[in-house]
């Protein structure tokens, strides 16, 4: 049975799920920040936790985005595959509703229609869409708005396959430390472990979809993100580059099969300003 | 470490040269007065205005750039979330800027040597505000007037009066620097 979904569901999803991922913080992340407050010393870490802390609460009181830059938005649409879209192209409905999104919740629009020329759209399209096709009759539509400060300190290497652990973890301290204050630590940290090139930068990205402090399904993927996180605490980096116990609030690592030569490793940052929603539909 | 109960320093904006070479890395300050929203876009037709011997829309003698561009203005407020953005990205154009007056600049992370030199050698200093607590950074700001470079929408040059704006003294005027402090 062929299930019909109308494009401009998923229009709307993607509209209001802009509007409310930019302002309204979700729980894992007031959680994760009230966590990382209690780590630090009294002094100017723990006051930083405490302004995103109130910072929070003044966005969702005066119905203002958490941050300014509200982002370019990554969009992951899981399409089940006994669904027939209906009703129009689903890539512009999903653009459509990004249009709305922001101009709707005055947010801020940060995209360039060329990489070179860079006269800004207006309207912060076009998303960057992620399709999949999945078993089943539902389609599952993932907002992520994703920040430019996090965004260029991420980065992808190559390794060799006998540096192992050891050399995916001296390329996320490398990474990590020679980002410092620029993506707005505490950040987050998604890593993608394996596949090809662009398989591994994705993979990161997805791990940055994953609700904040979930553990990987995988034991010893889970023993890698633990493991990597007291690592990244101990660069001492801190809340804002100023120094702390707490650089990030957490690692989520994906990993997928790989060639015989080869050991993609990617790292996505995101800041603290965590905002990732989904819909089933 | 300065603790929640370190004292905080009120500062005016346009700034004295006197007033910045006062204040150390580490320094918690509240800015009230004028100061200037302007980043890379911005940075660069500034820069090229100046080449061609141009007038620009900020008067640089003791000002404070924000290296902020804000979210838009929903109705019935002065402005959208405004905090700051990565500094280092205006770095090749700012010496030229503190060599012609500018006394401040507020962003996020490190700047570059040249940078620094130039704030060692002409007295001004370098501010950390907290990178994504823009909504509440928005409440600091009285009024907000775009002057310049219009067309470049959240990149455009404003004028913001601000009133307790709160930030920490990252980079000093003889060179003292928070962020290398700061690492262990
Ligand atoms: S890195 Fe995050 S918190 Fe910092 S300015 Fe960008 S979106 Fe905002």
């Amino acid at each position: 049975m062929v299930r019909d979904v109308d494009v401009r569901s998923i229009e709307d999803g993607v509209a209001r799920m802009c509007m409310e991922t930019n302002v309204l913080a979700p729980d894992d992340l007031i959680k994760a920040l009230k966590k990382g407050m209690a780590e630090e010393e009294p002094g100017t870490a723990r006051e930083i936790f405490r302004v995103l802390l109130e910072n929070l609460e003044v966005a969702r009181n005066e119905n203002l985005p958490i941050c300014q830059d509200t982002g370019m938005t990554v969009v992951f649409l899981d399409v089940g595959q006994d669904v027939h879209l209906a009703g129009g192209d689903v890539s512009e409905a999903v653009n459509e509703g990004v249009r709305r999104g922001y101009r709707q919740g005055y947010l801020r629009k940060s995209v360039v229609a060329d990489p070179l020329r860079r006269m800004n759209t207006g309207d912060n399209t076009p998303a960057v869409i992620h399709f999949s096709v999945v078993p089943g009759d539902k389609v599952r539509v993932t907002v992520v708005p994703k920040g430019f400060g996090s965004e260029n300190m991420s980065a992808i290497r190559m390794l060799k396959p006998t540096e192992g652990y050891e050399g995916i973890k001296r390329f996320v301290i490398d990474t990590i430390k020679n980002a410092g204050a620029n993506p707005c630590p505490p950040i987050v940290v998604g890593i993608g472990v394996g596949g090809t090139f662009e398989k591994a930068a994705l993979m990161s990205k997805e791990a940055l979809t994953r609700p904040l402090g979930k553990p990987s399904g995988d034991e010893n993927t889970r023993r890698m993100e633990n493991d990597l996180l007291k690592e990244i605490n101990k660069l001492g980096i801190g809340p804002q580059g100023l120094g702390g116990r707490v650089t990030a609030l957490s690692v989520a690592v994906n990993t997928y099969p790989t060639h015989i030569a080869g050991l993609p490793v990617a790292l996505n940052i995101c800041c603290h300003v965590y905002r990732h929603a989904s819909i089933e539909i | 470490m300065k603790t929640e109960s370190c004292k905080v320093i009120r500062l005016t904006a346009p700034l004295a040269e006197s007033a910045a070479r006062e204040l150390r890395a580490g320094d918690r300050v509240e800015i009230t007065g004028t100061i200037y929203t302007a980043r890379d876009t911005a940075h660069k037709m500034i820069v090229e205005a100046l080449d061609r011997g141009e007038d620009i829309p900020i008067d640089l003698k003791g000002a404070v750039i924000y290296y902020a561009g804000p979210a838009p203005t929903p109705p019935g407020k002065v402005i959208g979330s405004v905090g700051p953005t990565t500094s280092g990205r205006m770095d090749a154009f700012t010496p030229r800027l503190i060599r012609l007056g500018l006394r401040g600049m507020i962003g996020k992370g490190e700047r570059s040597r040249e940078v620094v030199d130039a704030m060692v050698r002409y007295g001004a200093v370098y501010f950390a505000a907290v990178g994504g607590a823009g909504a509440l950074l928005a409440q600091r700001v009285r009024k907000a007037d775009v002057i310049g470079y219009d067309d470049l929408g959240p990149e455009a040059i404003r004028k913001l009066e601000v009133e307790r704006f709160p930030a920490i003294v990252a980079i000093d005027t003889q060179g003292n620097n928070l962020y290398h402090d700061r690492r262990k």
